[in-house]
């Protein structure tokens, strides 16, 4: 294929991806990498590579609108950026050592996992018991709600950082902002309301993305010709899609992606089994 | 109670600039990219191409200081790498926003925080993990 023909029929599937991935809240990135390696036989390594930086660029685009409605809580994010970033210099030195067949199965059961996530429907809820590493590492704040601040705390904070760890290591390894394991970690282990959790997750997704970035940049896994129409595509998407979502919500439309992204996730499983990728 | 406003007024001062950084720091590395996108085109549009092997990437793409020449020497493929390390520089560089913003809070456990998240980044990108 002539690289002006592979551009433009990456562009308009990263502009896809990115759309799907806005509007499933499932990120550009884990619709990207099925898309490339098993419709156009992208290698793996170069398909993760391309992802990652259109991962930076979605969570930084929209973490500039988040950071100025003033819910994201940048000190819980700094704080578990720590553990972020450590878990995707982890995960990018793996991504050389372990087989690709292992790194396409892994990367399949965590699209499924992220699929069923955004599923779930997810209750407000507010944390009103203390915690003292949270009040030490002052991780309890406020967030803007129909015009009140609404005061919440945060809990279990060694867990939701070892958590943070594991998500960090598999956005290294799979080039993915992992923003579902994010959300178990924040919504589930800590107890952050989940507006405050979204925006915060988003914000962490950036730097944790670059981390591995710059070690993927190194060892050639981010192919210019490719990396520019999906990063390009991906950010067109997503912002097409973030648009839309404020208008539609609708709820078979988010069955029927989490069924396509399920199906995609399938066929990355048994080309990983079947070692033919 | 006073100090917490103070602190609220400043967080918020803070979040605006790291708002507008992320956003021109995505902008204009996509500015870069489709640059260095049509530079690349134009010349190599017509070759054929196949990415299913792995095959690393040449200096050209991967070593800074080669990136930087070929660009320079306006080669499309190291144009887009520029605009690719603009980007990754974005996020970095609103961490390192943040530490100014907590020491002119003198809010020291956080300046820590920052830089340890900064020492990690710097581990990753001077470490040799790229090899």
């Amino acid at each position: 294929m002539t690289v002006l023909v592979l551009t433009l029929i990456i562009l308009v599937g990263a502009y896809v991806a990115g759309l799907v991935g806005s509007l499933t809240g499932l990120g550009g990135g884990v619709v990207i990498i099925p898309l490339l390696s098993i419709l156009l036989h992208v290698n793996i390594h170069y398909a993760i590579g391309a992802s990652l930086v259109s991962v930076i660029a979605t969570s930084s685009g929209s973490a500039a609108a988040y950071v100025k409605e003033g819910i994201t809580n940048m000190r819980l994010g700094m704080f578990l950026e720590i553990a972020t970033t450590s878990g995707a210099i982890t995960g990018a030195v793996m991504a050389k050592y372990l087989p690709v067949q292992y790194i396409a199965i892994l990367f399949g059961v965590v699209l499924i996992f992220s699929a069923a996530m955004s599923l779930i429907k997810r209750a407000e809820y507010i944390e009103r018991k203390k915690s003292k590493p949270a009040e030490m590492l002052k991780l309890n704040g406020t967030y803007p709600s129909n015009g009140e601040h609404i005061a919440y705390n945060v809990t279990n904070v060694g867990g939701g950082f070892v958590m943070m760890i594991f998500a960090g290591a598999m956005s290294g390894l799979l080039g993915i902002g992992s923003g579902a394991l994010k959300v178990v970690a924040m919504d589930g282990i800590m107890r952050v309301p989940f507006k405050v959790s979204t925006t915060t997750s988003n914000f962490m997704i950036g730097v944790t993305a670059a981390a591995s970035a710059v070690v993927y940049l190194q060892r050639g896994y981010i192919d210019p010709g490719l990396a520019m129409p999906v990063v390009i595509g991906v950010l067109l998407g997503a912002f097409t899609g973030s648009k839309i979502l404020v208008h539609s919500q609708s709820k078979k439309l988010k069955y029927f992606f989490a069924i396509v992204v399920t199906i995609l996730a399938v066929q990355m499983i048994y080309k990983g089994i079947s070692g033919t990728l | 109670m006073k100090k917490d406003t103070e602190q609220l007024e400043g967080d918020r001062d803070i979040q605006l600039f790291i708002g507008s950084l992320l956003r021109w720091g995505v902008l204009l590395s996509m500015a870069v990219v489709i640059f260095g996108g049509i530079v690349y085109l134009y010349r190599h549009g017509q070759t054929t191409i196949d990415y299913s092997q792995f095959k690393g990437e040449p200096s050209l793409t991967t070593r800074f200081v080669d990136i930087i020449d070929g660009a320079f020497a306006f080669r499309g493929r190291a144009i887009i790498q520029v605009g690719i390390i603009l980007l990754i520089a974005t996020p970095i560089a609103r961490v390192l926003t943040s530490a100014i913003g907590f020491i002119a809070e003198k809010d020291y456990l956080y300046v820590a925080i920052t830089l340890i998240v900064l020492a990690i980044i710097m581990v990753s990108m001077l470490g040799g993990f790229g090899g």
